[in-house]
């Protein structure tokens, strides 16, 4: 209940300052405040990729149907932020580099974590029969993760004359970001967390309950 | 017939004997693969051809034509065993691993087919300059490798879904994607003056040659559990 209402107080917090204090970025004015929000979002979208990664390796080894339920609303959580990640970034880019998708490589990572939780939720309602699509699902989200380092990592060096990456966040990095901006910004990222524990917990909490309700 | 003494590279290749020669008998996989490639080729070469475009241009339409031809060929391989009900004995004779490596094995073959086929009729279809060959073929067996090693585990895990349409493509695509940027990006360099040769495209084929072994390794390491259901 106390985290709860911790959660509404930082999230309220987050937005209220995030637009009144100056904007983060001057040379771009308001439009940097969109940073604020985009990347605890991908942020998010990852940390909820290596969630349902690590229940799905936990549910190869050990079988229980709690794991599997884990990756489920983890992976459905992902597409959720990476969804809210994509659209922002996109509009980040349409005011900033006047075009909404340029296969930047940042913009194209997110864009296969999108695609692959698309493509999990695809091939879990294309298997039947219970037992087997856990142990697709799970081996799927495993190995679809090995194609994420590639891009994040190697890509841009092997495309060094791409479009200019998002470099706010290298130019301004954390270290060079003022006081206030960081401050804000740390409890964006908090805030988005938190989010994301809080529907997972609920929502487990829910699945839990369908559990025990089918073994009636 | 199995025993305990016969390794694993038997194992793998008897598994490959068997399908190359039940492929052979009715030569679908084949005809589907190459006739997909050449209707596709012939559109391409039709429509923009002789239009004289940059070399990236031409490097992106070669693997798309190859990409898709293998989206619709290389399911096949596990796809037939679970439609002509064989795949209950194949798991009851073979062990996990050589039963990956053989299917692995038969779905490289299938590439290396496809691009011996479209390779040379793109070049001269299209208005493509080849300026560097060595390194085009490199290419061409790193992208056979890529393609087949991150594919074949795919093939797998859909052919026991019940409704496959088009699973194949969409759980393939996220995976395959940094393979065809790095394959498009490389190929770019062979079709172009300055390309650089091999040492410029060194990123490049490090990339593709750190995938294909990435793939390929998890792959045996997972295969394990889809195949055992």
């Amino acid at each position: 209940m106390i985290l709860k209402a911790l959660l509404f107080i930082v999230m309220t917090w987050t937005i209220i300052a995030a637009f009144v204090f100056p904007a983060p970025q001057q040379a771009i004015g308001d439009a940097s405040r969109i940073f604020y929000f985009h990347i605890p979002q991908a942020w998010v979208a990852v940390l909820a990729y290596v969630v349902s990664m690590a229940a799905s390796i936990r549910y190869l080894r050990k079988r229980q149907p709690v794991d599997d339920d884990r990756a489920r609303v983890s992976a459905a959580l992902g597409l959720l932020f990476s969804v809210l990640a994509t659209v922002t970034g996109s509009v980040f880019a349409k005011v900033t580099w006047q075009s909404f998708w340029n296969w930047d490589p940042r913009q194209t990572s997110i864009l296969i974590l999108l695609l692959i939780y698309g493509a999990y939720f695809a091939l879990r309602s294309a298997v039947s029969g219970y037992q087997r699509r856990a142990r697709l699902a799970a081996v799927y989200a495993v190995f679809a993760f090995l194609a994420v380092p590639f891009l994040v990592f190697v890509i841009p060096r092997v495309l060094p004359s791409l479009h200019p990456s998002d470099s706010i966040i290298d130019s301004s990095g954390r270290f060079t970001m003022s006081g206030m901006t960081a401050m804000v910004f740390g409890c964006s990222l908090a805030a988005f967390t938190g989010l994301f524990v809080w529907m997972y917990t609920l929502r487990l909490r829910i699945c839990g309950l369908e559990r025990t309700g089918f073994e009636e | 017939m199995p025993s305990n003494s016969t390794g694993l590279a038997d194992r793998s290749l008897a598994v490959l004997r068997k399908d190359v020669l039940c492929e052979f008998r009715t030569r679908y996989a084949i005809n589907a693969i190459l006739l997909f490639g050449i209707t596709t080729l012939t559109v391409v070469s039709f429509s923009v051809g002789q239009k004289n475009l940059p070399p990236e241009v031409y490097a992106a339409l070669y693997w798309v034509i190859i990409f898709f031809s293998a989206m619709s060929g290389l399911a096949h391989v596990f796809v037939r065993e679970e439609e002509s009900k064989t795949s209950t004995i194949l798991k009851l004779t073979a062990d996990a691993t050589p039963v990956y490596l053989g299917k692995l094995g038969y779905n490289l073959l299938l590439l290396i087919l496809l691009q011996i086929a479209i390779a040379p009729l793109f070049l001269t279809l299209t208005d493509a300059v080849l300026t560097d060959p060595a390194l085009f073929i490199i290419l061409l067996i790193l992208g056979t490798v890529g393609l087949a090693g991150a594919t074949t585990i795919i093939a797998a895990i859909i052919s026991k879904a019940s409704v496959k349409g088009a699973l194949f493509a969409v759980l393939s695509f996220p995976i395959l994607l940094p393979l065809l940027i790095g394959l498009i990006s490389a190929t770019t360099k062979a079709f172009s003056e300055s390309g650089g040769g091999l040492g410029g495209a060194s990123s490049e084929l490090q990339l593709l040659v750190s995938y294909g072994v990435v793939m390929i390794t998890a792959s045996i390491m997972l295969f394990e559990y889809v195949w055992e259901g």
